[in-house]
Parts: C-alpha cells; structure tokens; sequence
C-alpha cells in the first residue's frame, strides 16, 4: 500500500542531511511552510542552501533558520525587505552567501529542473550585472542567456488538501512555488490542513499530482499575516 | 507644486494619465509603489484584467477591513481580492504569462531611463547595498509594452532620462513610455519623442530639463 502521510513534522524530516539544498515555498507570507521550517530548526540539519524567493521575515520561520547558522547560502529573487534584519546583518558579516536571481528565473530554474532540462536560454537578465558570465546566444534575433536548473534535495511546501498518493491543491496565492518546487526535489514534503481519502479530491481539479510528493503532514490552520515589505523602486 | 510657470502632474493626476492610455480589454500588470495607483484611475466601462506576479489574474481591489485574507496577496504583500472570471496559477506559468510575450502592458517605477528605452529600476550599485531584483527583470523585458511611471527629475534636480544609465540595467531597450510629472515620452531606438506634457512646458524648455534632443 501506498501511504505517504506522515504522522509528525519530525517524522517527515527525520533524514534531511547536512548540506541538503532545501527549496522552500511561499511568497511574502503565503503558502510559506512555518511548521516544516520550525521542524527543520528542531531537527538540526545544517550547512544547507536555501532556496526561496525572500531571505525571511522578522524573528520566525526562515529568519530563525538563518539565526541558527544553518544555512550557508540562500538563492532568492527579493532577499531586503523591511524586516529582513536577520538575513541584512548575516549578509553584512559575511557569513551568508547570497546568489540573486530574477524572479522568473527562479521559477523557471526550478521547474527545468524538474522537467529534465538540462539548461535553457532565457531572455530575462540579459546584458544586465545578473547574467554574470554565463554563456549568451541571439536567437532569431533577440539575445538570450544560458539558466542551469536549480535542483532540491528537499522541497518543503504548504498545501491546501493531500491524499495518501501526494495528491495535492492549493489555496488562492499560497500555490505560488509550490509545484514547481515539488516537481525539483528528491524528496517532497508537504503541509495540508485537510487529508482525505482517495477519490475525494476532483482529479481535474488535482493541482499537485502525487508523483511529486513523498511526504503529506496534517497542520493545524493558522491565520496568516501580510509580511512587512519596502518598496524597490 | 510649481516649477516656473508650469505645474507638475500629482501623483494621482500622473495616475490618470496611464490610465488612459490603458486600453479596453488589456492584460497589466501594475508595479509595486506608485503603479499600484493607476487602478483605481481606470476609466468606467473599460475592461482591464490585472495580472500578480504571484499568480493571480483578474485580480479586484483591497478588501474592506476585516476581510483580509492573507493567502490573497499582491506583489507588495498586501490583501487583495479576485474579480469573478479570475485564475491562481503557480510562479512558473505566472512569469511564463510574461516572458511568452502574453502580457500586454507593464507600468514599472524607475530610477533611470535612458533615451532608447533602457531601464535602471533594481539597484543604485551603491558599495554596502543589499541587492533585491524580484520579478522587476522578468517584467521589464517581458511584456508586449513596458511603461514606466516616475518623476522626471530627482530632487537635486537632476534628469532621470539620461543618454545612457549610469545605474545597474534592469533590461536593455525595453522601455517604451515614459509617464512622468512633467510630461509623457516615448523611447525609441532614434532617441526620445514627445507625447505630451503639461501645461506651459515647451518642447524646448523640456530638452533643456532633460538635456537630450526631444522630437516632436
């Protein structure tokens, strides 16, 4: 039988190992996975590299992570924000590596990664500081840079409703990168505030299909809050 | 405010003017800042479908207090809502929507513009600087037109259309309007041309603000 759920948060990040590359959903504070993140700080891998599109907020969730020394690079399109102190003062020192990437890239980086890709030629970033010196290409006239995928050991999302497949949906804009992140880890973890049985999620309306997902765990619903934010430009 | 013997459009009247130009039935996507307002300058009657980078099309207006909800957000992270007839989609569809040419209008802030239409928007490179780039990019050089809203000169007084930037490039000849408080101006690859500006500022008296040849 194919049961992906499991019982506890620990449970499902017994073997994130050292060095681990962990893809972490959400976008400003939606669809952010605090439980599996608070579960990573209590489960102590470390020497990680973090992928998500801001560097944290506040104290909590990801900004503990990094107050934890246990992540030694993040790759992320929007990193300052006005509560990002956190990631601002390991920055600062040094003691974070940070590699800035476009939004889009970002999402297309991981979704290659995902499909199989093993690079693309992307028009976003060209002629600009970001495109560093990777490999450029005019195709029928409009210039393009070369994108490598951007690979997880681990993907850690937040879900609306599982299966014990791995089927998955999602709520409103908290779907942001979650399935693109599912689909670019070796191993898939996922919150839901509801699991149900086989069948009783919509297949056309399945967002996720199971094939992405190792891990389903059941978290209480929690209201969320808009994170603090400064204006780039 | 007054600047000789002309007037600066205010942000709101600045507002209005993208406005107009928005066409019936376009897909737009309005930056973070001073864009934002242009939606609430949509002439009635006119069909607009906004698009989030964070996956939303056909997005509505704040909710009224109380009704916020927080997995309904907008690029600035702030509560929104969904016109009926609008979709959430993942990121890499979002920024598909925009690279794939499906985005009719983007309206971006700016720190500089350069005559062809090259835009600074992301960084000002100063040394100590923490860099954030977030979908400004993928936006400039991905929709069908990219416009860009903005004062035309900083505070000192100095143009922010230039010949060249001096400030890190966000994308290369990808500006095609310039809204600004003084007037509206169009890039293209044979320099600047003037679409409008307010009242009481010549052309002249704009190219000598400017510094660089506008025509007519």
């Amino acid at each position: 039988m194919i049961d992906k759920i499991a019982r506890s948060v620990a449970e499902a990040l017994a073997d994130v190992p050292d060095g681990a590359t962990v893809l972490i959903g959400g976008f400003g504070t939606a669809g952010i996975p605090g439980e599996l993140i608070d579960g990573l700080i209590a489960q102590g891998a470390k020497d990680l590299t973090v992928v998500n599109n801001n560097a944290g907020n506040g104290d909590t969730g990801l900004a503990a992570l990094l107050k934890a020394g246990r992540v030694r690079k993040i790759v992320c399109s929007f990193p300052r924000q006005a509560d990002s102190h956190v990631f601002d003062a390991l920055y600062r020192s040094g003691k974070l590596e940070l590699e800035l990437v476009p939004q889009g890239n970002l999402a297309e980086r991981i979704r290659a990664a995902g499909a199989g890709i093993g690079a693309f030629f992307c028009p976003t970033g060209y002629g600009t500081e970001l495109a560093g010196d990777r490999e450029t290409r005019v195709i029928d006239g409009k210039p393009y840079v070369l994108e490598y995928p951007i690979h997880g050991d681990v993907a850690l999302i937040k879900a609306e409703r599982g299966d014990r497949w791995g089927n998955l949906t999602y709520r409103k804009a908290a779907r942001n990168f979650g399935p693109v992140m599912a689909m670019a880890a070796k191993k898939t973890i996922a919150t839901v505030h509801e699991i149900v049985e086989l069948g009783a999620m919509d297949p056309e309306n399945i967002v996720t299909p199971g094939i992405f997902v190792h891990r389903v765990v059941q978290i209480e619903r929690v209201a969320t809050q808009a994170g603090g934010f400064k204006e780039a430009a | 405010m007054t600047t000789g013997n002309y007037q600066r459009r205010t942000k709101d009247q600045l507002a209005a003017r993208v406005a107009r130009d928005i066409f019936d039935g376009a897909v737009v996507n309005l930056g973070i800042g001073q864009p934002t307002l242009v939606a609430n300058h949509l002439p009635a009657g006119r069909e607009v479908i906004l698009h989030s980078e964070n996956g939303i099309l056909g997005m509505g207006p704040a909710p009224a207090a109380g009704e916020e909800d927080f997995d309904l957000i907008n690029a600035g992270k702030q509560p929104v809502t969904l016109l009926p007839g609008g979709a959430y989609f993942h990121h890499a569809d979002s920024f598909a929507m925009m690279r794939g040419g499906h985005l009719d209008i983007c309206v971006l802030g700016a720190f500089q513009v350069s005559a062809t239409g090259d835009l600074a928007n992301w960084s000002t490179g100063e040394p100590g600087a923490i860099p954030a780039v977030g979908g400004a990019m993928d936006l400039a050089i991905g929709a069908r037109q990219t416009w860009v809203m903005m004062d035309l000169l900083t505070k000192k007084g100095q143009s922010k259309i230039v010949e060249k930037c001096s400030y890190p490039l966000t994308g290369i000849g990808c500006v095609k309007r310039v809204y600004a408080d003084l007037a509206t101006l169009e890039c293209t690859p044979q320099g600047l041309r003037l679409i409008d500006a307010v009242e009481g500022l010549s052309r002249e008296a704009l190219e000598e603000l400017v510094g660089l040849p506008v025509a007519a």
